[in-house]
């Protein structure tokens, strides 16, 4: 097993490298301006400078390396220097990758907007697995009765009705009708008393409420016809034939088996709670990574955006290695050695 | 004279209501704005995004700035310089500004005559990649004579020399703050950047970027009763729909800012009573700019290029007929696009200059009302006539028209709307839009920025800030006109050139009478439209909301719509 981690390791790395680079090459030849948005009282010599001062004179393959280097070696140094204390090389001049709207280090702003994004995005994470594997057991055994065609119909709703409607709804009934929860995301309250922990309570019920019904009804219907494919199988016969109880069969024989492809699909979507919810977060006001993308990509701010998806990539290679192991581990049939 | 007295009484009843019984400072609590496009810097010098000017408006403050009538009001100097007062030389060369005594960083500092130099110095340093440059064109030097009186030296007369220092563009620095950050390093000053010290009535306690902004009333501010309110919360990010709600609806913010929402639905919230919709008219217009070159990709280099002196050889096969355009112009019901797309944010113009109000001339008022039959009537006579599908011809050339725009929502129903009605007048119209960030990007490579115009009709805003309409006027000489061997630099998208127009604007330039100025303007403007080589559609305000418990909000089109927060109170 150990082997075949190294392995993976090793060929992520070129598969990296091809990624950071492609990325590069769409955001460069995109014909996307950081001075576009200025207002047009700016004058185009004045734009040509501004472009000069933020490096954009230079070749692509410079650009590239520069960005390369900075990200693969300034910037974790500078997280052990910062973080550790431990300096290692020249820390005080060392170049960082710098945002271009906001000017200040891109790796900052991540590490800024990163808690708000576990905390929101993580929890209705938690939460959609947690309602929808009760769920799907419920609906799989129960299948064609009144749960399961409610079960159905919520989950169909929340799958094909999109975060931005089911937010915009929450907020109208929740925050202007009923003004039970705020529809502005404090990002300033700090959590040090009782009463900041109810309005901190109270400001991630909707968008963690928007976004667990939407993951859980994606994963309740995997869930069901995971359970609903190991129902029939022999095992299962055997079991029952055995004398063992109905309860036993369906939480200890057929859960376990029918969880593995859920488990692994829960690995491969934890990638997707780092890149936030772009959209929930937008209409939440929620500053998260999300929302940092989006501004970003609005903005041109290119150091940024590519920062940000090649570490989205980083996550997706190094979470598709975890379900692969823990794939391995949950089903002992299989093995990589 | 009539001006002038205007602007004084205009004044005593701006100072009349901005003097009311004012509590202690910090009285009234916390005050929330709320901008959905979320400031991403505190510095305007590394920023031109209005969202960002705004915000830093509360605390770094210039010399000089505009209140919502357009008047110049002294801010931080005690009083405009003006050649009367001998604040401005005779050859209109050199402005001194006096700076009132006492003014206080939020430090406890004092700010200098000093302080006002380096601002000059950082922005024009090239490396600083300053994007208020321009403020600080044509300046010889910047002197401090003594420790509070400034001297600006221009290299050209000025009859207007109210840039540097006036206006939240051009506002002041502290020196011993951002010393180190002059060129190359200014991109580096994070901390400097995100938290400027300032003379204004609140300091930044916290900035978070992209997102919120925590001031606190400045301890040092040279008012000791203001800002009533002691913590300023600027929240950014969303949408513009929400944060109209927010004000309007739920009451949890209490102003909000650029509501560009559709009408209909802005009436109904300001129904729920919990808050004001204001508006204010400030110099843009949204307008048809009109190609007066060929921009027939079969041409390659020469698309879009004006050739030959004052002939243009390269002529747009059907718009460099007059009829073609003033029909183009007369077809529109320009009060249609309004009630659709800008209710409150929008009126009918006429005039590429609509504001100040000085400026605005009434010659043209003929497009105010649509007039199809006479639209027709013009066509008919000039010999474009219907084609079998409709669509009007002579010798071969169709009138077809591509009409290129932003993408926006609002601006695609205009569009519609404006294709349907040359539709009735026998002109063919294909519709496009592109991405806000390609077509004002200057992406020289790209052939679909606004400057390189290679369509037949484009459809953009523009404006200019400040109320000196001098370096606007200056964008339709012909030296100005968009071309390759300017790289597309020019401002001057319609390739419109007449060397009378040029005369006037040369003119314009050395002229330091406001009766001179005014008048030359408006032949200037009226020459522009009565040619139709822009057509204008709609002034555009900017519209904000604000909670009914808010008082002493004036909506200020000329400077930040913070100007006067000071004065913000809790009713």
């Amino acid at each position: 097993m150990i082997h075949y981690i190294f392995r993976r390791t090793l060929i992520a790395i070129p598969t990296l490298l091809v990624i950071s680079f492609i990325i590069f090459a769409i955001l460069d030849l995109a014909p996307n301006d950081p001075t576009g948005n200025l207002p047009m009282t700016v004058p185009p010599e004045v734009r040509a400078k501004i472009r000069s001062s933020l490096g954009l004179d230079e070749p692509m393959h410079i650009r590239f390396g520069l960005w390369l280097v900075q990200f693969c070696v300034n910037e974790p140094l500078n997280l052990l220097h910062e973080g550790f204390g431990i300096s290692i090389g020249d820390a005080e001049n060392r170049t960082r990758i710098l945002s271009w709207a906001t000017r200040s280090p891109v790796v900052d702003l991540i590490i800024q907007r990163t808690p708000q994004t576990l905390w929101v995005v993580g929890l209705s994470y938690l939460f959609g697995i947690l309602i929808a594997i009760p769920i799907g057991i419920v609906s799989a055994y129960r299948q064609y009765s009144w749960f399961d065609q409610v079960g159905t119909f919520i989950s169909m709703v929340g799958f094909s009705v999109p975060t931005f409607f089911t937010g915009m709804v929450a907020i109208i009934i929740f925050s202007v009708q009923l003004r039970w929860f705020p529809m502005i995301y404090d990002t300033t309250l700090v959590v040090d008393s009782w009463q900041n922990f109810v309005s901190q309570v109270k400001q991630m019920i909707m968008p963690v409420a928007v976004l667990a019904l939407y993951n859980a009804s994606q994963l309740s219907r995997f869930m069901r016809a995971s359970i609903l494919d190991n129902l029939n199988l022999d095992y299962v016969r055997t079991a029952r034939a055995k004398g063992r109880s109905e309860r036993a069969v369906l939480l200890i024989h057929v859960l376990r088996n029918s969880l593995i492809p859920v488990v692994t699909l829960i690995a491969l979507g934890i990638p997707t709670i780092f890149s936030g919810a772009i959209i929930t977060e937008q209409i939440f006001r929620v500053n998260g990574l999300g929302q940092l993308l989006i501004i970003a990509i609005e903005g041109a701010d290119i150091p940024l955006v590519q920062t940000l998806t090649f570490i989205f990539a980083v996550l997706i290679v190094f979470f598709n290695l975890i379900a692969d192991v823990v794939y391995g581990i949950l089903d002992p049939r299989i093995r990589y050695d | 004279m009539k001006y002038i007295i205007s602007t004084l009484l205009t004044l005593a009843i701006a100072v009349g209501i901005a003097s009311p019984v004012q509590a202690k400072r910090g009285s009234d609590g916390q005050l929330n704005l709320l901008y959905w496009q979320a400031p991403s810097t505190m510095n305007p010098n590394l920023s031109g995004g209005t969202k960002e000017l705004e915000a830093s408006s509360v605390v770094l403050e210039p010399l000089g700035r505009y209140d919502e009538n357009g008047n110049l009001l002294p801010w931080l100097a005690e009083v405009i310089p003006t050649v009367a007062n001998g604040g401005i030389s005779k050859d209109l060369t050199t402005i001194t500004w006096k700076i009132k005594k006492g003014i206080k960083w939020s430090d406890g500092s004092a700010l200098t005559a000093d302080d006002a130099v380096f601002t000059y110095e950082y922005c024009s340093n090239p490396d600083t990649g300053c994007t208020q440059s321009n403020y600080w064109n044509d300046i010889k030097s910047v002197k401090a004579v003594n420790s509070r009186t400034v001297k600006i030296e221009f290299t050209v007369p000025k009859p207007f020399p109210y840039a540097p220092f006036v206006g939240y563009n051009a506002p002041i620095l502290q020196k011993a703050q951002f010393d180190g950050c002059q060129g190359a390093k200014a991109q580096e000053c994070t901390e400097q950047n995100f938290h400027p010290i300032g003379t204004g009535p609140f300091k930044v306690v916290d900035f978070k970027p992209n997102d919120v902004i925590v001031f606190e009333a400045n301890p040092n501010y040279r008012d000791t009763s203001k800002p009533a309110f002691g913590k300023l919360v600027f929240k950014g990010g969303g949408d513009a729909v929400s944060a109209a709600r927010a004000v309007l609806e739920t009451g949890e913010m209490d102003y909000a800012w650029n509501l560009q929402v559709e009408p209909e639905i802005l009436i109904k919230m300001e129904q729920g009573g919990r808050g004001k919709v204001v508006s204010a008219f400030g110099t843009s217009v949204e307008r048809l700019m009109v190609n007066f070159t060929n921009p027939d990709p079969s041409l390659g280099d020469m698309r879009s290029e004006y050739i030959g002196g004052n002939n243009n050889r390269n002529a747009h096969p059907y718009l460099s007929d007059y009829n073609v355009r003033r029909a183009l112009s007369l077809a529109i019901d320009r009060q249609v696009l309004v009630d659709a797309g800008y209710g409150k944010a929008g009126k009918i113009s006429c005039n590429v200059l609509p504001a100040p109000a000085i400026y605005a001339s009434s010659a043209n008022d003929e497009c105010k009302t649509p007039n199809v039959a006479e639209a027709n009537r013009l066509l008919d006579a000039a010999g474009w006539k219907r084609g079998s599908d409709g669509v009007r011809q002579k010798g071969g050339v169709r009138i077809s028209i591509l009409y290129q725009t932003s993408t926006n929502s609002v601006r695609q129903a205009t569009q519609a709307f404006i294709k349907e009605m040359w539709k009735q007048i026998g002109v063919e119209t294909e519709l496009r839009n592109l991405s806000a960030s390609v077509f004002f990007g200057g992406d020289i490579s790209s052939p679909d920025t606004y400057q390189k115009f290679f369509t037949d009709i484009e459809m953009y805003t523009n404006n200019f800030s400040g109320t000196d309409p001098q370096t606007y006027m200056s964008n339709w000489t012909c030296k100005e006109m968009a071309q390759k061997r300017n790289k597309w630099g020019g401002n001057n998208m319609p390739r419109w050139c007449s060397p009378a127009y040029d005369a006037l604007s040369a003119k314009m330039s050395i002229s330091s009478a406001m009766k001179d100025r005014i008048r030359l303007t408006k032949e200037m403007n009226d020459m522009l439209m009565q040619d139709y080589a822009m057509i204008p559609l709609i002034h555009r305000g900017n519209v904000s909301a604000h909670s009914n418990t808010l008082s002493g909000v004036r909506m200020n089109p000329w400077d930040s719509e913070l100007w006067n927060i000071a004065d913000w109170t809790r009713k």
